[in-house]
């Protein structure tokens, strides 16, 4: 079922795939603006998010910038918290505060915690202590239930949520309780702080994984807006199981000296002439 | 509806049985509640909410980071969470998810948590939660309270209930007298004074306030006047009756079922340090983990017994 109710401003695919692919490029570009304003944050790991933002924020999700508090709103968790980057300006773009905000990031003059704080208007869970964002999620899809409200959650994992025995608890809650109101989507994109993933801590299939306990799973490629947008329709009419989409994603995506690249996940101070490449590689986009 | 009873005061009464009596009476009062559950509904005394009202409780299984982690965002929706289990889980696995996803975006949560301190008994040291009133007392916002008995539990039960915000709440588990009366309304960050005197204050929190009160009646055999007030909620303190005991009386003697550092005993001297500096004595375990034992011979075992009290109360009165 499609319900614009409380979306006037942006109806379900009021946005083609081409036009959400513009709005997470200009998330990416903002990010950098950002980061480099902060002279700290993680650049790498919000380019990897930004696709999925676009299209949570563009075409998914039911909500009201106007309204951001709303009991029925759909709900968001960022469960890797030092993405917020993106997250915030997506929330900027989206229309719940100006641009300027967002890029006041990590500064004591702004409100714009280097990790996600929910006195940020549209910021639904705390978070930056990997771990606890599914399990945040979980609450919210149980409290819908329980009320009768028809709400979705949706959680952006991280490859450090998922080494995370909270997460995993999580995951065999969700399955149990058959919460079809909850979609995880895990940000596949394989390096953590300090080394690949494959090095610190190798998972195998975590999708399989995941499936043994009782979620629906789907496996994407998590810049393609297009397969994003399905997946999480496909989500919307899947009953009696959550759904995880297992994004595969490259860390630093769309900005070359960035990509797949352990330097990039932060903190990092950016200097002006990187800066002026990776908005130069994002403009030609 | 029912009203809520309450115990006659002197009574024998297991805290854990106010809080399934609590729990059951307050299902009709409220709706805006649940109760979240790790397995442990016959440790922590809330099995006849699970038997009169199965659709109030959401089971967590015996995974409590999720469970604290899930109150959070449950929150966010409207409903009250009311989170228990054991306080070493409670307080100390899951502390950091109340932290962050209750505590840090000021989440209308309630944790109770059972098992704490040598009250446990025989479970021994790893059940025997001696650091909780610390651990909770050191985040941001949470209000912490420790009843003193049965009744006093009930009557706060309904209060954390209507106070807006993260709170932990102690629940005992041994057989407690009762000292409190059934119709004393329940205020956070209110102490209330059980006995008058002027030689010496003694102000307990937990089962330590009917030891405080056998305290007072020995020392006045001995000729020592001393008062006893029943701190029950800890944070916020009660920094006026804590000042007027430090300058009505000749000294403070605070008592707990608690590891010394970063309980009763240091909230009340964190306080009074900056109020009115007071001569103190400080009755809690001292730096010790607990033992397997029972509830009766634990506390002269460890230094927190009425013999104690009164030891500490002497020495304040006579040095």
């Amino acid at each position: 079922m499609t319900d614009n109710s409380m979306r006037p401003d942006l109806p379900h695919n009021a946005l083609s795939v081409k036009e959400l692919a513009a709005r997470a490029t200009e998330i990416r570009r903002q990010c950098l603006k950002a980061v480099y304003a902060a002279r700290s944050g993680h650049p790498g790991g919000s380019l990897s998010i930004a696709d999925m933002l676009s299209v949570l924020y563009f075409d998914e999700m039911n909500i009201d910038p106007a309204k951001p508090a709303l009991r029925t709103r759909d709900r968001f968790v960022l469960s890797k918290g030092h993405a917020c980057p993106a997250l915030y300006v997506a929330l900027a773009l989206r229309g719940y505060f100006p641009m300027e905000e967002a890029l006041k990031l990590r500064k004591l003059e702004g409100f714009m915690e280097g990790h996600p704080d929910v006195r940020i208007p549209g910021v639904d869970a705390p978070s930056g202590s990997l771990g606890m964002g599914l399990s945040q999620g979980l609450g919210m899809a149980i409290g819908a239930k329980l009320q009768g409200l028809d709400f979705r959650t949706y959680v952006i994992l991280g490859d450090g949520d998922m080494q995370e025995g909270n997460t995993w608890e999580a995951v065999m809650s969700a399955g149990h309780k058959k919460m079809d109101n909850l979609v995880a989507i895990y940000d596949s994109n394989k390096l953590q702080g300090d080394a690949p993933v494959a090095t610190q801590l190798d998972m195998g299939d975590v999708a399989a994984k995941v499936g043994q306990f009782g979620w629906h799973t789907l496996k994407i490629d998590g810049h393609d807006v297009g397969a994003i947008q399905s997946a999480l329709a496909t989500a919307r009419s899947e009953k009696g199981r959550p759904t995880f989409i297992f994004a595969d994603t490259v860390k630093g995506k769309g900005v070359s000296f960035m990509e797949n690249v352990l330097y990039w996940h932060g903190s990092v101070t950016m200097k002006d002439e990187e800066l002026e490449k990776a908005l130069a590689e994002l403009e030609a986009a | 509806m029912a009203d809520l009873q309450f115990w006659p005061i002197g009574a024998d009464v297991s805290v854990r049985d106010a809080f399934g009596r609590v729990l059951v009476h307050m299902a009709n009062v409220r709706k805006d509640w649940v109760l979240l559950d790790a397995d442990v509904a016959g440790g922590t005394g809330a099995k006849p909410l699970v038997g009169a009202y199965p659709d109030r409780v959401v089971q967590f299984g015996i995974a409590e980071q999720n469970m604290m982690a899930a109150a959070g965002g449950m929150a966010d929706t409207g409903l009250i969470p009311v989170v228990s289990t054991f306080a070493a889980f409670g307080c100390m696995r899951a502390h950091e998810q109340f932290r962050t996803a209750i505590a840090y975006p000021n989440r209308n949560v309630k944790l109770c948590c059972s098992h704490i301190g040598l009250d446990v008994g025989p479970d021994g040291a790893t059940a025997q939660m001696l650091e909780d009133l610390a651990t909770m007392r050191a985040i941001p916002g949470v209000t912490v309270i420790s009843p003193a008995d049965a009744n006093e539990f009930m009557q706060a039960f309904q209060a954390i209930l209507e106070h807006e915000g993260p709170v932990y709440m102690r629940i005992g588990r041994s057989p407690t007298p009762v000292v409190t009366e059934a119709d004393a309304p329940f205020k956070i960050g209110k102490a209330k004074r059980l006995r008058e005197g002027t030689d010496v204050t003694l102000v307990g929190t937990g089962v330590a306030v009917a030891r405080a009160l056998k305290a007072a009646d020995m020392l006045a055999g001995e000729g020592i006047s001393a008062r006893v007030v029943n701190m029950a909620s800890i944070k916020p303190i009660d920094a006026d009756e804590l000042v007027a005991a430090a300058t009505e009386t000749g000294g403070i003697v605070t008592a707990e079922d608690h590891n010394v550092f970063g309980g009763l005993g240091s909230a009340v001297a964190e306080c009074l340090a900056e109020r009115h500096p007071a001569r103190m004595r400080f009755v809690a375990v001292r730096d010790r983990f607990g033992k397997s034992g029972e509830h009766t011979n634990l506390p002269a075992a460890f230094g927190i017994a009425v013999e104690d009290i009164a030891a500490a109360a002497r020495a304040l009165v006579k040095g």
